[in-house]
């Protein structure tokens, strides 16, 4: 009996040990730690390189974890529910607000925030709590490839409004054969492509309307006047490039390197592509600008980019006093040091801080010489859609069989989609 | 004349006693895991189906609450009628064809060993992979009708089978030949010498002596087709989807598994929904296994 016991007292030591050595690897010292859980892959390097410099500059440890593609919703609630969990996360939009708002340190006075050049970006819930800051923005549009545009025959400034934007468009379109290049690239509806039109696309409708009705926080329900305007664009899109409408669903396309190789001159993404275009294409950053969504509303003539973020830092109120020290000392350094705002600078582009490095962005630039001209900007009003990823993943069905079948019945249900999606959706939130 | 003969077996000291004292150090890190990495989470999930909760930490007891929502859930529902279906289309035709294939490929033709081999294979690739690798074989197919897997309910389901089938036709044969092998030559040598037909043979004799296999194979095909999760994600991920006058949406060919998922995840309101759905799943589950399992076993003959 008691070879047993001592047997079985071995075994769990061996268990033991084994849980020990993954605790281990997160305690730290009574210093504080930094634990940042990231949501852009595409950043991760950068982000690792960053945690370093500044361990190697303070000693204070700071952990990146990126969570893998479309899974960032997941991975945070796993991460949240453990003894370590995040100091510093991602909340960017107002369904983020809504679930993760008690998490939220109250960032309204912290030295973090009195570096911000800009509140356009941050997000308070219902009682007025600084729940979360943007640490970069970001703008969408149509990206346009100048030289060919010239090719054909036009240049950026022909492009004013939707009438002459679907004037070139289709002239290039009829032309293709003998130019060599189409006007759109192709718009795929799989999963790696089809938010840049349930999601950013869909900003022409949200925007326009959430500044006619004054959306002053998520509307409960949308009356999707501006469909029509969106229908304009999209049958734009997709009656105007080297692909049937009628493939787009089951996607495998690779809009981007269809632009980066010049088979196309409109390309609609961010300025996130920026640095895939003129590196791993090796497009020349003087043939590309950015163009705003023109679909056929009155007054578009002074539109401007769609700008807006949904990269915002949230700092974990429930960890220790002493890991949220250190996560808003290393947030203020990001921001304010070199090597910080330098490396924010390399993978985000622009950062709304005082002390920003300069992100050299044609796109970025593109979007602040449409401010400077007094041009609106869309602002991203899609943030607020209520759970974001369903009523995204409706629409996108609605669009498929549209696509299929251009018909008016078709588009009636992405209009359902899209309207009583989002009560929908709404209602399951509140 | 029993004990005698048991007397040297496992029940020997010699034996038992090491097993008595040893046991629990060859046992103890599995079952470990077995508790850690099961019970304790299945406890802990049928309390989380009473429970309002965002983290599992910080659950808040709201009683039955959750299982009135799941039940009035249409697209709960919907899922669970398309299950079934897909559950007893898929239970035949599986069944069926792996033992036809069984039965054909140990009549002794040449290069038996390297059929069995090529149709148990697709068995050691992950749903995931497999849904995706399908996807773009049935696409490739449609698209010359200019349609493709994601435009109707109908191209799903079909897939889902063929996928399905494809999958697990080559494990149940497996099971079947091994049944097929384990019937005694003299009762097939027998029945040939009374004149039986080759029908005759098989329904009289090789049926029945197969009915374990029979049994196991059901067991397993129907738990699957119940749980199938990965291949549905990867294949069609519910699409396309149909809407009601409220803007409810319906995935059309969406799974029991597939909607608890998406139920967790749509709302951080709805994740003690999606917890008693699971629980109401597990229950569904393994009711109609056992009640299948009971109707085969009585079927089963004493060799």
């Amino acid at each position: 009996m008691k070879k047993a016991l001592s047997i079985l007292l071995v075994v769990l030591m061996a268990v033991g040990a084994v849980f020990a050595q993954g605790a281990g690897e997160t305690s730290t010292a009574s210093k504080g730690s930094v634990y940042w859980l990231n949501f852009k892959p595409e950043s991760d390097a950068v982000l690792q390189e960053v945690a370093a410099a500044y361990t190697a500059e303070t000693g204070v440890p700071v952990k990146v974890v990126t969570a893998a593609s479309g899974t960032y919703n997941q991975t945070l609630t796993a991460e949240m529910d453990k003894s370590n969990p995040p100091t510093l996360f991602v909340v960017g939009n107002g369904q983020a607000v809504d679930t993760w708002g008690d998490f939220c340190l109250d960032l309204k006075g912290t030295k973090i925030a009195n570096e911000l050049n800009t509140d356009a970006y941050n997000l308070y819930d219902a009682n007025g709590k600084l729940c979360s800051i943007g640490y970069c923005y970001e703008s969408f549009g149509i990206i346009v490839n100048k030289a060919l545009l010239a090719k054909a025959g036009y240049s950026v400034d022909d492009i004013k409004d939707f009438a002459s934007l679907k004037a070139i468009a289709e002239d290039i379109h009829a032309r293709s054969k003998t130019l060599g290049f189409d006007a759109f690239t192709s718009s795929g509806m799989d999963g790696s492509s089809s938010w840049r039109f349930s999601g950013h696309l869909a900003n022409v409708a949200l925007y326009y309307e959430s500044v006619e009705d004054n959306w002053q926080g998520q509307p409960a329900t949308i009356t999707g006047k501006y469909l029509p305007n969106f229908k304009n664009i999209w049958d734009l899109y997709i009656n105007n490039s080297a692909y049937d409408p009628k493939t787009l669903a089951t996607g495998g396309f690779d809009a981007e390197a269809e632009f980066g190789k010049g088979q196309a001159v409109f390309y609609q993404n961010g300025s996130w592509e920026y640095d895939a275009l003129t590196n791993t294409y090796g497009m020349n950053p003087a043939d590309l600008t950015m163009i705003p969504f023109y679909a056929g509303v009155a007054g578009e003539e002074k539109a401007g980019l769609n700008s807006g973020t949904e990269n915002c830092w949230a700092v974990n109120a429930k960890a220790s006093q002493a890991d949220i020290d250190a996560t808003l000392d290393f947030m203020y350094w990001l921001v304010t040091s070199e090597t910080g705002t330098k490396k924010l600078a390399q993978t985000f582009g622009a950062i709304p801080y005082k002390k920003a490095a300069p992100s050299g962005n044609v796109f970025l630039d593109a979007a602040n010489e449409y401010s400077q001209k007094g041009n609106y900007v869309m602002t991203w009003a899609f943030n607020y859609t209520p759970s974001v990823d369903n009523w995204r993943a409706g629409v996108v069905s609605a669009m498929n069989q549209y696509d299929a079948a251009q018909t008016d019945a078709n588009w009636k249900a992405v209009e359902t989609a899209f309207v009583k999606g989002w009560e929908n959706y709404y209602k399951m939130e509140h | 004349m029993k004990k005698s003969h048991s007397e040297g077996g496992l029940t020997s000291n010699l034996l038992k006693k090491p097993i008595k004292r040893w046991g629990l150090l060859f046992l103890g890190p599995t079952l470990a895991c077995f508790l850690i990495g099961f019970v304790w989470p299945f406890i802990q999930g049928i309390w989380l189906s009473f429970c309002k909760f965002r983290l599992t930490s910080d659950a808040k007891f709201v009683g039955l609450a959750n299982y009135f929502e799941a039940f009035k859930d249409i697209t709960f529902l919907y899922s669970f009628g398309y299950t079934a279906l897909f559950a007893v289309v898929s239970v035949v035709l599986i069944n069926l064809f792996a033992f036809l294939i069984a039965l054909a490929l140990t009549k002794g033709i040449k290069g038996s060993n390297v059929f069995r081999t090529v149709f148990f294979m697709p068995n050691l690739i992950g749903g995931i992979v497999l849904g995706y690798i399908w996807s773009m074989i049935f696409d490739g197919v449609l698209s010359r009708f200019a349609t493709n897997i994601l435009m109707e309910a109908k191209y799903g389901f079909w897939g889902l089978v063929i996928v399905m089938c494809w999958q697990q036709i080559g494990y149940m044969m497996i099971i079947y030949i091994a049944g097929l092998q384990a019937i005694p030559e003299d009762m097939m040598e027998a029945a040939s010498i009374d004149g039986a037909s080759s029908l005759q043979t098989l329904f009289k004799i090789t049926i029945p002596n197969v009915m374990p296999s029979i049994t196991i194979c059901m067991f397993l095909t129907l738990s699957n087709s119940f749980k199938l999760f990965d291949q549905n994600l990867a294949l069609t991920g519910g699409q396309p989807f149909g809407f009601l006058a409220d803007g409810t949406s319906i995935h059309k060919t969406e799974m029991l598994a597939l909607n608890i998922y998406n139920t967790f995840y749509v709302s951080s309101n709805l994740r003690g929904v999606a917890q008693a759905k699971a629980v109401i799943f597990f229950i569904l589950v393994a009711a109609i296994s056992l009640i299948q399992l009971r109707a085969t076993r009585s079927r089963e003959v004493q060799q």
